[in-house]
């Protein structure tokens, strides 16, 4: 390859890797900062963790963790039975009525406008409550319903994707050995694309995690999730607890991204041996 | 089996479009909920419909919606085109190296995605704002005396947009460049051509639906952004998703709150049915 390009493209990479890792950066080093002004650095006091210990005892934002643990944990769930019958049945059934609004279904909440999902959902439930009486007011209930409505599409995608790269024949062997349709499916199918679902459901749970329009749209009185307490304290300006909160964040997310991809590639190597 | 999600869409997704149409069509009232219905019933045997079309009216009259609508596309579109003038390069650099460094940064480039965009696009805050990072820098370095006005400005928000969507174009179009035969540009360089215009003639058309599916997977939600506008653009940043908040929220006028919403889906949809085709063209070349 020529030298000049190989030196542009890595000046590319350089720079767009920078940009991507400068602000998470910057939240990680000012989290350990003694000044209460954020981004002035207070090199007497620094390194501390005294906002840590103020996240830890900060009732509204620990209530608002739980809340948001709660809603994420029924979200993935639910999303990763719903994607996965989705995915499985647009990968392994080509023809049948209602496959196009299917496929349609599943590919437009990718791309929709969070603020038009979240209005349409909360008139949906408010026009529900006046015709049959639910849901009794907004809450957890409604907002985990939103969310798996997005997420599931999200779980679709990454198991339809598994599916078209993995051998029927492997189904059709079982089958011919007289296995029957759903036997084949818990004990063929499912394992192999296991990785899939297990990356849906990280995901699904990731997406309600951090959600804050559907969710400001579908949520009631006290079920307010990390992103609502978040986004009301930021709009008041920066606060050195929000650098804690996003350094845990941060590092949770590597450690189960990296932790999630070692295994799955060690799945992949034992999968070629065998 | 596929019955459940079938329905479970058709009760969450689609349904509700149907309700904020009609609602779109109804009065605002002082009342909770705050429209008045569409249909009733009165007297005994006859049925009235009301179809009102102010809230369409309003927004065509008033110019603060057009102009926030176009405002929309236009920082949209200037987005998605700085995604692909940064992303492109990187899709590329991450295709042609070799596969262990490529797991590497394909990490590196979902990592971030993985991370509350809340958090990011407030990291953003104290990076930009007036004693903000970039401006000690700059000024310890010597370079301005005095801080630039970064924040609350178009600036800061075409940075947070980019920043915040640039691993979308940059999956997409990596997933379409890994399953570039090289050989071509090779041959074509053998035979004559210069790297630029190799470029150029093979790998720039060859690519056109992952340049595609990535403008799209930027350009659709953009238009209708809310949190980026409202942490990083100031009062005067105009966005139709900010617009569509405010009247829902501040003004509490959910009727025309649903005007704006169907008139910015039917902007969309036309984008929505354009990148589901390239996504159908993707996977049937995949096989």
């Amino acid at each position: 390859m020529n030298y000049r390009r190989t030196y542009f493209i890595l000046t590319c990479l350089a720079f767009g890797f920078a940009f991507l890792y400068l602000p998470i950066l910057s939240m990680v080093v000012f989290s350990f900062n003694a000044s209460k002004l954020v981004t002035v650095w207070d090199a007497a006091h620094s390194p501390t963790l005294k906002w840590y210990y103020a996240l830890l005892n900060n009732e509204e934002i620990l209530d608002a963790a739980w809340i948001s643990l709660k809603v994420a944990v029924t979200n993935a769930s639910g999303a990763v039975i719903l994607g996965t019958l989705a995915g499985f049945g647009l990968a392994r059934f080509t023809q049948f009525r209602g496959r196009f609004t299917l496929n349609a279904m599943t590919t437009a909440p990718l791309v929709m406008p969070e603020v038009i999902t979240g209005l349409s959902l909360l008139l949906l439930f408010v026009a529900l409550e006046q015709s049959i009486g639910w849901p009794a007011g907004r809450g957890i209930t409604t907002m985990t319903i939103a969310h798996m409505t997005f997420s599931m599409a999200y779980v679709t995608v990454v198991v339809q994707s598994r599916m078209a790269t993995f051998d029927s024949a492997l189904e059709e062997a079982a089958m011919d050995l007289g296995a029957r349709p759903l036997k084949v499916f818990f004990v063929i199918t499912l394992p192999i694309i296991f990785p899939a679902i297990l990356s849906g459901w990280l995901l699904a749970f990731t997406l309600s995690w951090d959600d804050l329009v559907i969710s400001s749209f579908t949520s009631g009185p006290g079920s307010s999730t990390l992103p609502l307490v978040v986004f009301s304290k930021v709009r008041l300006g920066v606060s050195p607890e929000i650098n804690v909160l996003a350094t845990i964040t941060i590092g949770v997310v590597t450690l189960m991204i990296v932790g999630v991809s070692f295994w799955m590639s060690r799945a992949a190597k034992l999968e070629k041996a065998a | 089996m596929v019955a459940l999600p079938y329905l479970w869409l058709l009760l969450f997704f689609v349904v509700p479009f149907v309700i904020v149409l009609k609602i779109s069509f109804s009065d605002v009232d002082l009342a909770i909920p705050p429209y008045k219905p569409l249909i009733e019933w009165i007297g005994k045997n006859s049925l009235a419909i009301k179809v009102n079309f102010n809230n369409y009216a309003f927004l065509f009259t008033d110019p603060l919606y057009i102009h926030a609508f176009l405002n929309s596309i236009k920082v949209a579109f200037i987005s998605t085109l700085l995604c692909l003038i940064i992303g492109y390069p990187m899709a590329y650099g991450i295709a042609r190296s070799t596969a262990s460094t490529r797991n590497v940064l394909l990490l590196l480039v979902v990592l971030p995605f993985w991370t509350s965009l809340l958090l990011r696009v407030y990291a953003w805050i104290g990076l930009l704002k007036a004693n903000g990072v970039i401006n000690n820098v700059l000024i310890w370095l010597g370079v301005i005396h005095e801080p630039l006005t970064m924040l609350y400005t178009p600036f800061a928000m075409y940075v947070g947009i980019v920043y915040s969507y640039l691993p979308f174009l940059i999956l997409p179009l990596y997933a379409n460049l890994e399953k570039m035969d090289w050989q071509l540009l090779e041959a074509a360089e053998d035979l004559g051509c210069r790297p630029w215009q190799a470029f150029y003639k093979i790998t720039l058309p060859l690519s056109r639906n992952g340049i595609l599916a990535g403008s799209m997977l930027v350009f659709i939600p953009a238009v209708g952004e809310f949190v980026i506008p409202a942490l990083l653009g100031g009062p005067n940043a105009l966005m139709i998703g900010r617009v569509l908040w405010d009247e829902f929220f501040s003004n509490r006028a959910w009727p025309v709150a649903s005007a704006v919403a169907i008139l910015l889906l039917i902007l969309l949809v036309p984008f929505m049915m354009w990148y589901q085709s390239v996504q159908a063209r993707e996977s049937a070349g995949a096989r």
